[in-house]
């Protein structure tokens, strides 16, 4: 029999005592001087330790046209400034266009344009009208700040949960992956999450007359706004309001959000504390506005409309409504955490319960355990000594997944506790094809000692293709797979190549140990 | 113990017009079935929303209908889910409507009727319409170039025409397969195309293992001084190979039955396609892929010493 190196007993050993450590802070917590590398538990998937999984799609082509509206604003103050009239100044998602009255003013409306909008570009097809063009990477840069800011935003409010670790990452260029491991209520979650939580502070149009504008003639500058739903003689309702267009404060000039009793009629309410510019613009709104009555709008819904009485400097204002205690502690949350810069809307949601979670672990650990028993049975009833010495490599192989695992950080999914199963199953495989040569050999006259050789040797190439074939379907499953195919994918890929080394290296030196010493031997017990 | 003897016989060739018949019915029947009932494409592909909710005592469906009903959803999908307690309902994404709320609503309704108390929420599915397409895209594709990427290895390391007899056997057994989950009405998700490509290895493992035998009994027949018809060596290839197959068919279905059997209902499916291919998958590493192979006998030799070359690789 060819010898087996002794570098290659040293690989094994060195392989299994990395395997135990590896595997060990599965089981309980290791001491603190285990080195760092191998401390680390594998990582239960969210379909096996229960919580929410959320895809979000952030609308990316609200964010560029908020900003081209917000500009619009700014195109129309530039040109006031320097006293040009215009008969036209109108946006869509991604242009401006402003046609000019007067011919005599097109060079230096021309020249005021250029100076205020190098993010557009600027063409002049017909001598009155310019049509500025948002620039594609002034749009692309727009789309990633608001995804960006968008995570941002998440994050703080989902922080202001007290869940442990929860998972905000970017997937893609458009999409946000959320997921708050042990967290059941999906529902309050994605209200959490989803809601823009937009505020705006606009002045009532007092003069202006609402019948008339609700028949369709809106005064220049205002626009109507409704209350939330309400039910009056068993009508659904919802008061109308005559607003200034203008947003005289908005949600960016907040600097806290509190729940709060509204001690009028002893509902919860949000207090809101203003920055030093909101406070100030507070200050001077109020002061100028005493007797009309300004609204306050949440997510394009008018949360209320005061009147000011006097002029109010300290710098807060108060949400009511009917809200729970759980309402107006998250409204509280998503004010303080700050407004979405553009829409989500969740695109994909896997949340599991707890008790599934579990029920899914105990139903894989069941089925790791009775498959892998039968296979153990089967092995040494059919290959006696040598079904034994496969089963050892196959306990091994187990080991080793769960220690690669771990030590890989990989996530382990309820389908990837499937691609365990299959991979014991599969592990034997190896062996079967040696042990099987080895018989032939055997049946052809060959002493024992060399039909090991011969079963090893001739089998090897057929294992390595067998095997790199479901390697490469493992592969590209872990390349287009989603979620839990991924976990599936990683266990497959993991178990296959562990499942070559103890199939192959490690039997064939449990074999070589067991007959060194020995010079003949007269039969295999296979 | 010995379940094959080793000087096992058996003329696969010789039946292989008999197994093209068996093949060919398969096939027809597993077409056919695709193209009139079609596959039961869960939410992952079609979009949509599924509940999964345990009740304190199992509840009749009807009850449960008439609890969704007010919320709009009186026409989901209501069925039990391995347990009486246990119930799935699913719902269609609607045109137009935030449908990740539909949980929210349904999960109301049967809290109000119910008992908040009474119900557990155990899983909540929900996958857009664009998510559902780039799912189903993306799975195509998995399988696609997952059998490209075989058809190149095969190709490197054996001849082309083994390449193109291995997968035969691959679109004989993802054809069959698919054909079960159109016949049984079991749903087609995520995981199950997973199975598949799971399937796709599995299967091709076996292929190659006979395929490898083929290699080396022609590469010592080319040295007789007479030799032996291609029909034969292939034949005698399968039967030499023919006990690992049907061992490794029978550890791998051990525990994929441990699987089937134990590891709950979400996974029930997923194993239901790794059984069906195992099956199938090895009958055409017998039956489809040297069958095939052998029929491409001629069409595809380069040059013979091409052919030498490559006999002479490990």
């Amino acid at each position: 029999m060819h010898s087996f190196p002794r570098w290659k007993y040293g690989l094994i050993l060195t392989v299994l005592v990395v395997s135990l450590m590896g595997a060990l802070p599965n089981l309980t917590t290791p001491p603190s001087w285990w080195p760092s590398a191998l401390s680390t538990p594998m990582t239960l998937g969210l379909d096996l330790k229960g919580g929410i999984h959320l895809v979000l799609d952030v609308d990316v082509d609200k964010a560029v046209s908020h900003s081209v509206a917000g500009d619009i604003d700014t195109a129309r103050q530039a040109l006031r400034k320097e006293r040009i009239r215009y008969s036209k100044l109108s946006n869509d998602n991604s242009s401006m266009t402003v046609v000019i009255r007067e011919a005599g003013e097109i060079d230096a409306a021309q020249q005021v344009l250029q100076e205020n909008f190098n993010t557009y570009t600027i063409s002049n097809p017909a001598g009155s009208t310019f049509v500025l063009n948002l620039k594609p990477e002034t749009a692309k840069e727009l789309k990633k700040f608001a995804v960006d800011q968008a995570i941002e935003v998440i994050r703080n409010r989902i922080d202001a949960l007290g869940t442990t670790e929860p998972t905000i990452i970017k997937q893609g260029e458009r999409r946000i992956l959320v997921q708050i491991p042990g967290f059941e209520d999906s529902a309050r979650a994605k209200d959490l999450i989803g809601r823009t939580a937009q505020l705006e502070f606009k002045l009532v149009d007092e003069k202006g007359d609402l019948d008339k504008a609700l028949s369709g003639s809106i005064p220049p500058g205002d626009i109507i706004m409704y209350g939330p739903d309400q039910t009056r003689n068993g009508k659904s309702y919802r008061q109308p309001y005559l607003l200034k267009r203008h947003t005289e404060l908005s949600g960016n000039e907040i600097a806290d959000a509190r729940v709060s009793i509204d001690s009028r009629y002893n509902e919860y309410a949000v207090t809101l504390k203003f920055n030093t510019k909101g406070a100030r613009k507070f200050d001077k709104l109020t002061a100028a506005h005493v007797g009309e009555r300004f609204a306050i709008i949440l997510e394009g819904t008018v949360n209320s409309a005061p009147v000011i009485r006097e002029r109010i400097a300290g710098g807060s204002a108060q949400i009511t409504g009917s809200f729970s205690p759980e309402e107006a502690h998250d409204l509280a949350i998503i004010l303080r955490a700050g407004a979405l810069p553009a829409p989500v809307k969740v695109v994909e949601e896997r949340s599991i319960g707890p008790s599934l979670g579990q029920d899914s672990i105990d139903q894989g650990v069941n089925s790791i355990l009775i498959g892998s028993a039968l296979v153990l049975i089967f092995m040494g009833i059919y290959y006696r000594m040598f079904g034994m010495v496969a089963n050892v490599a196959l306990v091994f192989n187990m080991l080793l997944i769960l220690a690669a695992m771990s030590i890989i950080g990989g996530t382990l999914t309820l389908p990837g506790i499937a691609g365990i199963v299959l991979t014991i199953g599969m592990a034997v495989d190896a062996n079967v094809l040696i042990f099987e040569r080895i018989r032939e050999e055997l049946s052809l006259g060959k002493t024992p000692l060399a039909a090991i050789d011969g079963g090893y040797d001739k089998a090897l190439s057929t294992i390595v293709d067998a095997n790199i074939t479901t390697l490469i379907a493992a592969i590209v499953l872990f390349q287009f797979g989603s979620g839990p195919v991924k976990g599936f994918a990683v266990t497959l890929s993991v178990g296959i190549l562990a499942s070559m080394f103890t199939a192959i290296t490690v039997t064939r030196g449990i074999i070589a140990f067991a007959t060194a010493k020995r010079n003949r031997i007269e039969k295999l017990s296979i | 113990m010995q379940l094959i003897r080793s000087d096992i016989n058996v003329d696969f060739i010789g039946k292989r017009k008999f197994a093209l018949i068996i093949s060919g019915i398969m096939l027809l029947v597993s077409l056919g079935a695709l193209a009139t009932k079609g596959l039961n494409f869960g939410i992952d592909f079609t979009g949509g929303t599924l509940v999964e909710v345990k009740f304190e005592k199992a509840p009749a469906i009807t009850d449960v209908r008439s609890a969704i009903s007010p919320k709009g959803y009186g026409n989901a999908v209501i069925q039990e889910f391995g347990a009486p307690e246990e119930i799935l309902i699913r719902v269609q994404n609607k045109e137009a409507e935030n449908s990740s709320v539909i949980s929210t609503a349904i999960l109301d309704g049967l809290a109000e009727k119910f008992g908040a108390d009474a119900i557990e929420m155990r899983r909540v599915e929900f996958v857009g319409p664009q998510v559902g397409e780039e799912l189903t895209r993306a799975g195509i594709m998995a399988v696609l170039i997952a059998m490209l990427a075989i058809l190149i290895y095969v190709t490197f390391r054996f001849e082309f025409r083994f390449a193109l007899g291995a997968d035969a056997a691959l679109l004989h057994d993802i054809t069959i397969v698919l054909g079960l989950f159109a016949l049984t009405g079991k749903e087609f998700s995520l995981p199950v195309i997973a199975a598949l490509l799971t399937v796709i290895g599995y299967s091709l493992n076996d292929t190659i293992v006979v395929f490898d035998r083929i290699r080396e009994n022609f590469a010592a027949n080319r040295k007789r001084k007479n030799p032996l018809d291609e029909n034969l060596v292939v034949n005698d290839s399968i039967n030499q190979t023919l006990s690992r197959t049907l061992m490794t068919s029978v550890t791998t279905l051990l525990v994929v039955l441990a699987l089937f059997l134990l590891g709950g209902e979400v996974i029930h499916d997923f194993a239901f396609a790794l059984i069906a291919g195992i099956f199938v998958g090895t009958y055409s590493s017998i039956y489809v892929a040297s069958p095939v192979m052998l029929a491409l006998a001629g069409r595809f030799k380069g040059n013979e010493d091409e052919i030498k070359e490559m006999e002479a690789r490990p």
